[in-house]
This record gives C-alpha cells, sequence and structure tokens, in this order.
C-alpha cells in the first residue's frame, strides 16, 4: 500500500511571533522551523500503519523553499522512505497547494493520504478537504483514531461535541489531529539512515493562480493590562460589582 | 451580483449570523440545512434543506454545488463541522477560501488571526465567489427586522464514506460557544472525577459551561471537546475564570474575546496573569471552595 504524507514547513508553535514593522509580513528572523505539529502526527501514524501491516511505502512531499529539506529529513528520519521536494518561491494559497498537492497525488496513486488538519502558521484547515475534493475522495477530518484494513480505513473523528466514527474505502484522504498519537522521538541511528535516504527535488506541475492573498499583517488589539486582587472576597466582590456574578 | 449565502447546520447557527451579515452588508439568503430558523434576522429568504442527519462532507458539497450558484459570498459559522465541509465546497467548486473571519474592511478584504492569533492577517480575495467561515463575537448584533421569504430545497447528498456510529457528550451544561460563564481547569487537576467536582462544581454553581486546555484533555482529565483554544474551541463569555492554566499563547488563542478573564493560579509569574483581568495567587483547590462559599 501507498501512503503520501504532505507536510508543511512552519516556524516553531512555541516561538512568539511579531509583525515586521512596516507590517508586510510576519517577523520569523532567529525563529526555528519544524515540521507542522499535525503533519508529523500524519508521519507517525503512517509510521505505525506500515509497523502493524508490513507492506506500506511512504511518500511524504513538501511545497515551498529549498530549506523544507529539513523537515523532510526529519520525516525520512521518523520513518518515511521517500521524500519529494517541489521547490518553488512563488506564493501559493490553500487552493493553489491542494492543486499542487492533486497533480501528485494522480502521479503516484497512494491508497492512503494522511495530513495535518491545519498548519500552525496560517490555522487554515482548508488544504486536506481541497485536496480531497480535486481527487474526488472521501475524507475523514479532525482523526483521533484510525484502523486500516485491506480496503479502506475507519477513522473515529472528533467533532464540535462529541465524535464520529465513518468507514471510507481507498483511496481517501485523512487529517489528523493533535489526539491521533504521540510522535516519537527521532534518535541518531534514523537521523544518520535519513542521510541516504532518497529526496527528490523537482519543480511545480501547475502555476500557481492565487485567490486569497495577506495584505498586511498587524499585532492583535491589546487587552488592556489587568491587576492582581489579594483575596477571595475582593476578587467575589468585583465581579459583584461588575454583574459578572 | 453581490450576495451572501448563510449555510447554517442548525438554527442557533442562523440567529449568530445576523449580525455578520449585517457588517457585509450584502443582501442574503439563509439555507438551514436542519430544524427551521427565525423569520426575522434581516434576510431575504429562508431556504430549508429539512435534513434529519447532517450527511458527511463529501456527500454534503455534492450536495450544495449548485445551490451556491448565484452568491458572492457562501458563509458559515466557524466550527469543526463547517469547516470540514466548506473547504470541501470551496475545493469541489473552485473558490477562494477565508478561514474564521473576524473583520470585514470591505465585501472582498478580511480580517483573521494567523498564527495562534498573536496575528491579524488582513487578506484580499482576488476572485468571486469566496468561501468563509466566520467567528460571530466579532459582529454585534443588528435590531431584527422583516419576515422573509421560505422557500424548501431536496438535497442530493451521495457519500463514498459511511457513517458507523455518532456520539454527543455534554448534557445539563450550556454550550460552550454560547456560555455567558465558563470555568476552565489545566493540568493540575489531576484526574476526570476531581476535574467533575472542582471546575464542574463550580460551573454549576454559576449556571456555566466547563473548558480545559490541551494539557488537560491530552492526560484524560477532560474530553476533547471541551478543550479551549487554537486547535479546539474559541470562546467569548461574558466571564472566563481559568484555574490552574499558564497561559500559553495557544490557549489565549481562544479566550481573548472574553469580556472578563480571571485567573487562578499558585505561580505570580505565570504568563495568563499578563493577560487576565484580574488574577488571584492562590491554590485552586483552596479557592475555588471559598469562591462557592463567598457566592453562596
Ligand atoms: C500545535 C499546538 C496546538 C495547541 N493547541 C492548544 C489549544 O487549542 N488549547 C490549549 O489549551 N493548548 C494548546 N496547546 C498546548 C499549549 O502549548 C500548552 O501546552 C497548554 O495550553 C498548557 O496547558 P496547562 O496550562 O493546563 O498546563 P501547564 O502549562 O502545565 O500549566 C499549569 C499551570 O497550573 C499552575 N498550577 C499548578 N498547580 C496549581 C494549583 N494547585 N493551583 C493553582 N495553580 C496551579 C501552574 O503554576 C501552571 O501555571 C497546543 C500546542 C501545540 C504545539
Ligand atoms: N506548502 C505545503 N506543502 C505540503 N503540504 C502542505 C503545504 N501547505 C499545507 N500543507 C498541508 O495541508 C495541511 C493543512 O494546511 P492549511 O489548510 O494551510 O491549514 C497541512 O497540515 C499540510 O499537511
Amino acid at each position: 500500500m501507498k501512503v503520501l504524507v504532505p507536510i508543511k514547513r512552519v516556524v516553531d508553535p512555541y516561538t512568539k511571533v511579531r509583525p515586521l514593522a512596516d507590517g508586510s509580513g510576519v517577523d520569523t528572523s532567529g525563529a526555528k522551523f519544524e515540521i507542522n505539529p499535525f503533519d508529523e502526527i500524519a508521519v507517525e501514524e503512517a509510521v505505525r500503519i506500515r509497523e502493524k501491516i508490513g507492506d506500506v511505502e511512504i511518500t511524504v512531499v513538501s511545497i515551498g523553499k529549498s530549506e523544507c529539506e529539513e523537515q523532510l529529513r526529519k520525516a525520512l528520519a521518523m520513518g518515511a522512505d521517500k521524500a519529494i521536494l517541489i521547490e518553488s518561491d512563488a506564493e501559493f494559497d490553500s487552493l493553489s497547494i491542494a492543486k499542487e498537492l492533486a497533480a501528485l497525488a494522480t502521479e503516484l496513486q497512494p491508497e492512503l493520504i494522511l495530513m495535518g488538519k491545519q498548519a500552525t502558521d496560517d490555522d487554515c484547515n482548508q488544504v486536506g478537504q481541497m485536496l480531497a475534493a480535486k481527487l474526488n475522495r472521501p475524507q475523514a477530518t479532525f482523526a483521533s483514531k484510525v484502523e486500516v484494513s485491506t480496503s479502506g480505513v475507519t477513522v473515529t473523528r472528533e467533532t464540535d461535541d462529541g465524535d464520529e466514527t465513518l468507514s471510507l474505502p481507498f483511496p481517501c484522504l485523512v487529517t489528523a489531529d493533535l489526539r491521533l498519537n504521540e510522535p516519537r522521538y527521532i534518535g541518531l541511528p534514523g537521523i544518520i539512515k535519513a542521510r541516504s535516504k532518497p529526496l527528490e527535488r523537482r519543480t511545480p506541475a501547475t502555476t500557481p493562480v492565487v485567490k486569497v492573498r495577506v495584505v498586511r499583517v498587524e499585532a492583535p488589539p491589546a487587552r488592556e493590562a489587568g491587576r492582581k486582587v489579594s483575596s477571595v472576597s475582593e476578587l467575589v466582590s468585583i465581579l459583584k460589582d461588575r454583574g459578572a456574578l | 451580483m453581490s450576495r451572501l449565502l448563510v449555510i447554517a447546520f442548525q438554527p442557533s447557527d442562523a440567529v449568530a449570523s445576523a449580525g455578520f451579515a449585517a457588517s457585509l452588508g450584502l443582501p442574503w439568503d439563509l439555507l438551514c440545512l436542519t430544524g427551521a430558523s427565525d423569520l426575522d434576522l434581516g434576510n431575504e429568504k429562508i431556504i430549508s434543506a429539512n435534513l434529519d442527519l447532517i450527511p458527511p462532507a463529501d456527500g454534503l458539497a455534492t450536495g450544495l454545488a449548485k445551490a451556491i450558484d448565484g452568491y458572492s459570498h457562501i458563509a458559515c459559522v466557524s466550527s469543526m463541522q463547517s469547516k470540514d465541509f466548506l473547504a470541501r465546497l470551496a475545493g469541489t467548486s473552485d473558490l477562494a477560501m477565508v478561514t474564521d473571519v473576524v473583520g470585514i474592511d470591505s465585501p472582498t478584504t478580511f480580517k483573521r488571526p494567523i498564527v495562534a492569533g498573536s496575528i491579524i492577517a488582513t487578506v484580499e480575495v482576488l476572485s468571486s465567489p469566496v468561501a468563509m467561515t466566520f467567528r460571530p463575537a466579532g459582529f454585534p448584533k443588528p435590531a431584527r427586522s422583516g419576515v422573509s421569504v421560505q422557500e424548501s430545497i431536496t438535497l442530493e447528498t451521495p457519500s463514498k464514506a459511511t457513517i458507523v456510529s455518532r456520539s454527543v457528550r455534554g448534557g445539563a451544561r450550556p454550550d460552550l460557544s454560547q456560555a455567558k460563564v465558563i470555568v476552565s481547569g489545566g493540568r493540575p487537576l489531576k484526574d476526570a472525577e476531581t476535574f467533575e467536582r472542582v471546575i464542574g462544581g463550580l460551573a454549576d454553581k454559576l449556571g456555566g459551561a466547563i473548558g480545559a486546555t490541551r494539557a488537560a484533555v491530552d492526560s484524560g482529565i477532560a474530553p476533547n471537546e471541551i478543550q479551549v483554544g487554537q486547535t479546539g474551541k474559541i470562546v467569548a463569555p461574558d466571564l472566563y475564570i481559568a484555574a490552574g492554566i499558564s497561559g500559553s499563547t495557544q490557549h489565549m488563542a481562544g479566550i481573548k474575546d472574553s469580556k472578563i478573564i480571571v485567573a487562578i493560579n499558585k505561580d505570580p509569574d505565570a504568563p495568563i496573569f499578563e493577560l487576565a483581568d484580574y488574577g488571584l495567587v492562590a491554590d485552586l483547590y483552596d479557592a475555588i471552595p471559598a469562591i462557592q462559599n463567598e457566592i453562596a
């Protein structure tokens, strides 16, 4: 079985980022970059599926600048078999990323596409659903459990008020939520082994047509500075005065 | 022509949409997937689909592909359910899409939070139609007026996915997204029983809902659907009480629209004190029972 895992290089979610002074973009100077945490969970799940059922080939793909190689190597170290870097400095939006990934999926024909539910930099939560639509595959977003059989997957997914279990035939697409698994720690042997795994660089198959563009960024409106209260009774009396209790 | 279609999964979405529609300033229609909507929200038409059950996203997107004909804007209240479906529809119908709109500069320019709410981006939409999800808290409710024309449609929603089961948790407490008061707990709540007793106890006393951090959910102390934050629910109550919560960027992303934030934390240097309106440096196991006594 073939599994395709699209991964995005994002600024480390634990770094505090600010807008650039001229508002033209996000200041990430000096920041670390990581695999989008949800994509890391997707890679981990793919590796666990292979560990469980055997004959699985995992390809990771990233669209972006040359530096994405760093994240692809990390995914290889986690256990992916090969990596594709679709190298481009061009601007993409969710729909154009989905189209580029759709072109790759049409070529590779993976039974399962596993990816993150959202990128922690743009917080869009769109590409998976758009890609599934472009490929006319059924989708299960927000997965917290994935079970693979010979004909498809059974996915438990988180919903606004509980959960839902869907059964999807191959080929299909699943997006990972936080609670699907905890990605493994990568040891030195994995990192060394990853260096000799294949990483193919290619140019995009499509020309991105951008329909949504960020024109300006700014800091969110600041909340007015609060204050400490000295006791429970002071707190309760303030809240009563303000009509909150 | 510019016209908005709001797609409501349930009647409460319809009410929550009126402020957004008024801010956008376009004539609008409402498509109610389930249930019946109020008739005086300011829209021209109410189209009822009368579904008993929301089908999987691929089926729903197929079913609605024709219904969006003639609309320049297609919008839903932000939720996991609407994101699952609307981004699918955007893929099917090749629509531009903007997630989590919190402000409108013009009918093609919107504001939305990115990087866990630490940045607000202004995005421009370069093609029409556009699909979007919006957070109702940012849009004040207009005075209600008028009576809408009612229509109904039948949707064919063929899906390749099969629903095996669905479970809804919750119960007697108000819904997180609607609650006036929310009491939330973090990692130090130890176990599910303690969380329910301490956090649930105060919430019940205040007629409020309960929320939790990711750390609490991950360690099995609280159920996943009450996680608040970047990757959980976005809330906007009148009063948000955070007990034993450090104040990570990801958690704060979900609570910034609360009117009053109260933090109870035993560490005087916890980051949450920078954002809370009122901070109490105390052990939550002392402070919460004391609050309950004080308001009794
Ligand atoms: C991609 C990604 C997405 C995320 N999404 C979310 C999200 O949506 N929501 C979310 O909440 N987190 C999210 N997180 C996790 C987030 O970064 C934090 O790890 C998490 O919010 C911390 O939870 P906490 O405050 O309960 O725990 P901690 O950070 O461990 O804080 C516990 C606090 O309790 C205090 N304390 C301990 N004992 C007591 C006591 N007896 N009385 C009073 N105070 C006490 C401590 O001083 C401390 O400040 C996400 C992380 C990532 C990487
Ligand atoms: N540039 C990219 N390269 C590869 N995958 C991507 C890229 N951008 C987004 N994705 C995938 O799409 C998912 C959802 O992203 P988003 O819709 O931007 O929140 C991510 O978790 C990735 O799996």
